[in-house]
């Protein structure tokens, strides 16, 4: 029998991210769960709590070379190089489908300028059945010698201030982990005016073929994910929490409802399940079962009693 | 096309060589509904190292629920399941991907080099069925030893296309490259050969089919980490300098939507 809308077994999931009320705290993470479709026989759709789907770009991105993956220990890495089908097709022909399953859907975005991010801002504006943005600030600034736009307090919050400027539903901030301070990004993101962060994006990582004393990626460099990183996105969730006031989204590495329930207690409203996608296709879904039961058996009025909750 | 994650029991382990072996498993689901040049990913381990799924071209499928691989152990993934035991479970996704279009009223040439002769036996399978194959379908299959092609033998034998076997170093067969025999034997012009094998041989067999004008179809290869068209990472170079995907747009494209290095 297939589940009902929101059946979290009776447990009180409900969480909200400023004004985006979320009926559980599981959202798939963007390009590990393409436009959603590719998973619509393997998951029902509709018990996440959102989906966001894969970056979009202004104009259309054909991506990297192969090889674009590698595996390493405990995780991969990528260099897909950010391939999409553009803002304009994203709207005629992802939307439709998207709007039609009742869940909250985030559409990530991307830019090689501070001015393309909010040309894609104003342009997704109006577009019904997007419930909030979620901006990709680990992208190279052209304009500036390609350092991302992540990695720097200024361009962060000039970005942020104009993604907001032109969007007409709540903006979420993704920040990069390559940076030496996490938490002075996301104080610089909350006072452009975004309404909540998430993180982390992948670690810039690298892989060797000995045999061939070659990259095994044709991009040289990769974001690495998957379990591997899921300590240091704790630790930087846990320390941004702390920075900020508005709500934060744990990402990394996360594959089972403990490692979702770690996320939240370090200050997690909602938790983002990434490379598991690829692994599981059903491993989202069981987060959300996971939490319900959680929810009954420790007796607690709602999952919101863990957010933040550590005891240090 | 609807996919499925299942959990398979193994039912049998036929270790055929040195190299390679054979799992049959009890996958109702995913060979209830996959077609020939049709691919699964299987994961290795439940834990998360290794961590991602592996592609295995569908050896076999059967309507009463059986599901065949054949594959050599080349890294973990295939090391781990090369230890695997009857009664095993293992987690399944598929079936996956476009197989070949088998086209009914021309002639057949299946084609297969090293472990590329996995995928032709499902293929094989379903031309004979009800015996509508034509006379001068043929299967050609390729190795560089012995080991590599007597194994299976019987098993393509039983459809009654016509089977030709070569090794590289005349172990077995004749002595060459599975792509000779197109040279020695050719091929009434409206045959369509389905190949599958190493990147050089498949580009040796479009660079065939482009000079003799045979349809062809072929199954790449690619890493991939999910299989299902998600992760974007199983990218090739399409004829129009389009990147298109061996998870969804393939595995089996025709020769000349892909672009070849000669």
């Amino acid at each position: 029998m297939a589940a009902l809308a929101g059946d979290t077994g009776g447990a009180d999931l409900r969480v909200d991210i400023g004004s985006l009320m979320l009926a559980n705290p599981v959202l798939t993470a963007s390009g590990t769960f393409g436009y959603a479709r590719e998973f619509e026989n393997l998951i029902n759709l509709h018990r996440l709590g959102g989906i966001i789907v894969k970056g979009i770009s202004l104009h259309p991105r054909q991506g990297n070379p192969p090889p674009r993956i590698a595996e390493t220990a405990c995780g991969m890495l990528n260099a897909i190089g950010l391939q999409n089908v553009g803002v304009e097709r994203f709207v005629s022909e992802k939307i439709p489908y998207l709007r039609g399953l009742n869940v909250p859907v985030i559409v990530n975005i991307l830019g090689d300028s501070v001015e393309q991010y909010g040309q894609i801002a104003a342009n997704l504006a109006g577009v019904e059945g997007i419930s909030a943005l979620e901006v990709n600030i680990s992208c190279p600034n052209v304009a500036h010698g390609g350092v991302s736009f992540g990695a720097d307090t200024k361009m962060a919050a000039a970005v942020t201030r104009a993604v907001k400027a032109a969007a007409d539903v709540p903006v979420m901030v993704k920040l990069s982990p390559n940076v030496t301070d996490i938490a002075a990004i996301a104080v610089a993101v909350q006072e452009a005016g975004a309404d909540s962060i998430s993180l982390i994006n992948t670690l810039i990582g690298m892989a060797i073929d000995v045999d061939r004393k070659k990259p095994v990626l044709a991009n040289m460099f990769g974001g690495l994910s998957g379990p591997a990183i899921k300590p240091v996105a704790l630790r930087m969730v846990y320390q941004v929490a702390r920075a900020v006031t508005i709500p934060v989204i744990g990402i990394g590495g996360i594959s089972t409802t403990e490692d979702a329930l770690e996320f939240m207690l370090a200050g997690a409203a909602a938790v983002q399940v990434g490379t598991a996608n690829f692994v599981n296709p059903r491993g989202a879904e069981q987060i959300v079962d996971g939490l319900g039961e959680y929810v009954t058996r420790e007796k607690l009025t709602s999952i919101r009693d863990i957010i933040g909750a550590l005891e240090c | 096309m609807t996919q499925y994650q299942e959990k398979a029991s193994i039912t049998r382990v036929e270790r055929l060589s040195t190299q390679t072996l054979r799992l049959t498993m009890r996958s109702p689901l995913i060979a209830g509904a996959a077609r020939p040049g049709q691919f699964i990913m299987i994961r290795p381990s439940e834990r998360h190292d290794p961590l991602l799924g592996r592609p295995f071209s569908i050896h076999q499928a059967t309507g009463s629920g059986t599901l065949q691989i054949y594959f050599n152990v080349v890294g973990r993934g295939t090391a781990i399941l090369a230890s695997a035991r009857v009664d095993d479970e293992l987690d399944l996704l598929g079936p996956l991907g476009r197989g070949y279009q088998l086209v009914k009223d021309a002639p057949a040439c299946l084609i297969g080099g090293g472990l590329g002769i996995a995928p032709l036996l499902f293929l094989a399978k379903e031309r004979s069925r009800g015996g509508h194959h034509a006379a001068d379908d043929r299967i050609i299959l390729g190795g560089r030893s012995r080991a590599d092609v007597e194994p299976l033998v019987e098993d393509y034998a039983q459809f009654g296309l016509s089977l030709h076997c070569i090794t590289e170093d005349g172990t077995f067969g004749e002595k060459g490259l599975a792509t000779d025999l197109l040279i020695t034997h050719p091929l009434s012009t409206d045959t369509v050969i389905y190949g599958c094998g190493p990147q050089p041989m498949l580009a040796a067999l479009h660079g065939i089919c482009v000079k003799s004008g045979n349809p062809c179809q072929v199954s790449v290869e690619s890493v991939m980490a999910c299989g299902m068209g998600a992760c974007l990472g199983c990218t090739v170079m399409g004829h129009d300098d389009n990147y298109v995907h061996v998870c969804v747009d393939g595995p089996v494209f025709d020769a000349r939507d892909l672009q070849w290095q000669l």
